[in-house]
């Protein structure tokens, strides 16, 4: 008897489940696009990429700034239209004539979401700490490697005094944190940062972090550019993108990028679905081997020794087929390239005086010249006797380099030199070519507003030490002239003047073909538009919505008057409850029944 | 030598009652023996993991740091703090010491600790392959009774058609296509949506229906290794003398099958189960994948793609261990469960 009866209890129990199961999906559009009680519109974001920390000292990676950028505000921030410094937590500066000491004022009236006063003694604090907390160097030690002194003499006034004149000091992408909280913090590396409520000075302000589920913020009401017109920014992670175009289609989330072009096509006759075609700042690339060493002129890997001479690098250039690529690679959704800065730049953008162009006549005639003749299977061979077979490395996941290689394969077979296509995963790549082991290379960077970095890059000193650790170039470039304009610029405070020698550098490199820039990658995303009509694109017009080098795009996010209409979602769940209850009541019965019958069949 | 005879010769000196204690001590000494190896592979696991993982390409400080502003004494500062510039030898003692003491280390790309991240992804995916296991087991073990009693009637073709062709898919391919076919009903990934209304019932709800389509995928690819197990050992059990006694005595079929034949077969099942029950959590990383589960499968993903070292050793040492964990329990309940193997 007792067996019976557990069993019943056992199947009720199953069929509960199932019922409590099913009945959610009725309603579920309808509860998921508002939660309960809640005043005002949330914006969903898809994130297909990892948050690593909400640490704002320690988080590296892309997404994970994205967000905590939305937290803290910088002491300068870029303009949506045109990407120039404009007022951050500072409204003014002056440099001194010396160019080593830049003052820089933070107004009164600009607050914590605590309602503490935000003054330049926070900001000091916050680069003093990094001066001199090796942990706290971690994301961004780069920007104040430079700095001999960070003071506040007072509330409204923060004096820096770099070693040397510093052109990106007004570029410095550090989130400045409140002193008052971060006093505090002994241990900066153990400090997940991740717990409501966590003090900070930008747009939004975290809610709750569910550590690969997802981030909850909600609108600072007390942000200093004035409130955001949504009240609740969720980031919603998804492991890959085409469940997160399923949730953008189904309406779970309102808002993802990285589409690649075919989804991006696919998305068009959609209902409901916005698109956004940006002017990317990424770029992809093919890396010649130079000549790899370390930073004290050791050559290190084995890249074939014909690409270290330039005149072979500058035919090899023209046998690229750069329009091609992007029409049949990128599907159209990218710009040609030409050098290391994208157009969406406008102030640094470069444009080649004398372009080049595709001409594989050309390409065979400079080859012929330069003494690399053809050898009886086709393949040339050069003055030391070696084919030119080459061999190009690219990354096995990425569809890109798949394709772009069987373009470049084929143009390269037309001027005598063959090309083996080697596609490795990540990490083998970056062993590849860290190690200079390789000939040709498909890389590809992002660019910030200010240069430096990206032409940093190609500097003598990026190539890795003696040990083969701690160099951040690919093309292992190590040109003088190159090093002299980098150098100028790295300390020439005047922007445009500044401009002109960051073009130069670029023209070096067009010329000196360490590597062809082969297309700025357009940036693609896709939004519900039933539920926002706008976004603060970056730049503006023809930028992006998402990963731009500010807040605009979900600060700006305006919903519908659909969206804000207010709705009885409440009444929603309570009949998913109800159905639930039924469901499981009615089963449960219903089997019990069924029991109590069949055990009556075995009586007789 | 000596030692085998010893106890035999013993026995044999003084009797029955000695039997039960040195049955004890066989017993006592298998357990023993099944433990210590358990430990010893362990060990094993320990060092292959950490000799492993130093062999895979890939230099973690410059696929954390690839196109983030940095200059050469910061990334020498980060190496230095995560150890990469000791010695092997050195870099695999600090490993060890920290083993011992419980810490898993600290992963590189979250920095917080490992055993932290790993307690935080082991429930989604304990509830996720649990429940999918619990059902697919019971479905497996239902179903292949079933077949075996009708041999080769329509319901078993059916049924172990069915199992096979599901069985044969690839897991990745299934759940994309419950997704795409399932439409608006349930959500497209996560464990939870960001917008459910707190409370306990709510929750609940939200997670059951975040849960229903990954566990049906998982469900739909395993439970034919149960069906067949459960299938084939109880084939093997009808033709044995004792079923047609049970049915000379005129019990009904229902209870020959309930009472006789299956208590009997489910023996090579219940090893079979255990044996996988250590796998799946590790078999969860695909189904982890396509639905955005948040748990230990995708960790393990995630930590590839870096290397992130400590967190590799760490969900490695995990997953190996539950292995060895549940391979242990089969074997000691086989023991218990079965007298056959008591005696040998």
């Amino acid at each position: 008897m007792v067996t019976v009866r557990a069993r019943r209890w056992s199947l009720a129990a199953v069929v509960g489940v199932l019922g409590a199961v099913v009945a959610p999906a009725a309603t579920t559009p309808v509860a998921a696009a508002q939660p309960v009680g809640q005043q005002g519109v949330t914006l969903r974001v898809a994130l297909t990429r990892q948050v690593d920390s909400l640490n704002p000292f320690l988080s590296i990676t892309q997404v994970g700034t994205e967000v905590g950028r939305l937290m803290y505000d910088f002491l300068t921030a870029y303009d949506p239209k045109d990407q120039r410094p404009v007022e951050g937590l500072a409204n003014g500066w002056t440099t001194s004539d010396d160019d080593l000491t830049w003052t820089f004022t933070v107004p009164e009236g600009k607050k914590w979401s605590d309602g503490e006063e935000i003054t330049a003694e926070d900001v000091a604090f916050t680069y003093n700490l990094m001066l001199t907390n090796e942990v706290a160097r971690t994301a961004n030690g780069n920007f104040v490697a430079n700095f001999e002194s960070v003071t506040a003499p007072d509330p409204r006034t923060l004096v820096v005094r770099t070693k040397t004149p510093q052109a990106t000091m007004l570029a410095l992408d550090v989130p400045i944190v409140p002193e008052h909280v971060w006093a505090g913090v002994t241990d900066v590396e153990n400090h997940a940062n991740d717990q409501a409520p966590v003090v900070g000075s930008g747009p939004f302000l975290l809610a709750e972090h569910r550590p690969n589920e997802f981030i909850k913020l909600t609108a600072n009401p007390n942000y200093w550019r004035g409130a955001p017109k949504i009240s609740e920014l969720h980031f919603v992670s998804y492991k890959n993108l085409d469940a997160a175009v399923q949730a953008l289609g189904k309406g779970e989330v309102d808002l993802i990028n990285r589409l690649g072009p075919a989804q991006y096509d696919s998305l068009r006759d959609a209902d409901d679905i916005g698109l956004n075609k940006g002017r990317g700042s990424r770029f992809n690339e093919l890396v010649f081997n130079s000549g790899a060493a370390t930073s004290t002129g050791e050559p290190i890997g084995d890249g074939h020794p014909a690409l270290q001479d330039v005149r072979v690098r500058q035919a090899l250039a023209k046998a690229v087929d750069v329009d091609t690529i992007v029409e049949r690679v990128n599907g159209g959704y990218a710009e040609p390239g030409t050098g290391l800065m994208p157009p969406s730049n406008a102030r640094f953008h470069f444009t080649p005086a004398r372009p080049r162009t595709f001409d594989l006549d050309a390409a065979n005639a400079d080859l012929d010249a330069a003494g690399y003749a053809r050898g009886a299977d086709g393949i040339r061979v050069g003055p030391d006797g070696r084919a030119l077979n080459l061999r190009l490395v690219g990354h096995a996941n990425r569809a890109y380099d798949e394709q772009a290689a069987e373009f470049l394969k084929r143009s390269f077979a037309d001027v005598g030199v063959g090309v083996d296509v080697q596609l490795v995963d990540d990490n083998q790549l970056n062993d590849t070519s860290t190690s200079g082991a390789f000939d040709l290379l498909f890389s590809s960077w992002g660019t910030n507003p200010d240069p430096d970095f990206i032409l940093s890059l190609h500097t003598c000193a990026r190539r890795p030490n003696a040990a083969g650790t701690g160099g951040t170039t690919d093309t292992f470039f190590c040109d003088e002239t190159y090093d002299r304009l980098y150098a100028q610029q790295a300390t020439e405070v005047d922007q445009d003047a500044r401009a002109e020698i960051v073009k130069e550098m670029q023209q070096r490199f067009y010329d000196q073909v360490p590597a062809v820039i082969l297309g700025y990658d357009n940036v693609l995303e896709a939004y519900r538009e039933d539920r926002f009509a706008s976004f603060q694109v970056q730049p503006d017009p023809g930028g992006s919505i998402m990963e731009q080098n500010g807040v605009w795009g979900y600060y700006g996010a305006t919903p519908t008057d659909a969206a804000t209409a207010p709705r009885g979602t409440s009444t929603g769940l309570v009949v998913a409850v109800v159905a639930g209850v039924v469901i499981v009541l009615a089963g449960g019965a219903w089997l019990i029944g069924r029991r109590r019958r069949a055990t009556a069949e075995d009586r007789e | 030598m000596t030692d085998a005879l010893a106890p035999a010769a013993d026995a044999h000196e003084t009797g029955p009652s000695r039997t039960g204690r040195s049955g004890a001590h066989a017993t006592l000494r298998h357990v023993a023996g099944r433990v210590g190896g358990a430990l010893l592979s362990l060990l094993l696991v320990v060092v292959l993991g950490f000799l492993l993982f130093r062999v895979v390409p890939g230099d973690p400080v410059v696929a954390m740091t690839r196109g983030r502003p940095m200059n050469a004494e910061l990334i020498a500062e980060m190496r230095a703090r995560f150890g990469l510039d000791d010695p092997l030898p050195v870099q695999f003692l600090e490993h060890l010491g920290q083993l011992v003491r419980g810490d898993l280390g600290t992963s590189y790309f979250y920095r917080r600790p490992v055993a932290e991240l790993i307690g935080e992804r082991v429930g989604p995916t304990l509830l996720l392959a649990g429940t999918s296991t619990v059902i697919a087991v019971a479905l497996g073990l239902w179903l292949g009774v079933r077949s075996a009693w009708r041999r080769a009637s329509r319901f078993d073709q059916i049924s172990t058609g069915v199992a096979l062709t599901l069985w044969a898919m690839p897991t990745f391919w299934l759940g994309l296509l419950l997704l795409v076919v399932t439409g608006d009903l349930f959500p497209s990934g996560g464990i939870r949506s960001s917008g459910t209304p707190p409370g306990l019932l709510p929750e609940i709800l939200d997670v059951a229906h975040h849960m229903v389509l990954p566990c049906l995928t998982m469900i739909a690819v395993v439970y034919a290794q149960y069906l067949l197990v459960m299938r084939s050992s109880l084939l093997e059990e009808m033709g044995a003398d004792y079923l047609i006694t049970a049915k000379a005595k005129g019990l009904r079929d229902d209870q020959v099958r309930r009472r006789h034949a299956v208590p009997n077969a489910l023996l090579p099942t219940v090893t079979q189960v255990f044996m996988h029950l250590g796998l799946v959590v590790s078999g969860a990383i695909t189904v982890e994948t396509v639905f955005s589960w948040p748990g230990l499968g995708l960790l393990t993903y995630e930590a590839l793609s870096g290397p992130d070292l400590p967190l590799l050793q760490g969900t490695f040492v995990v997953l190996a261990g539950a292995v060895i964990v549940m391979n242990l329990l089969a074997d000691l309940l086989l023991r218990v469960l079965d007298p056959r193997v008591r005696a040998s």
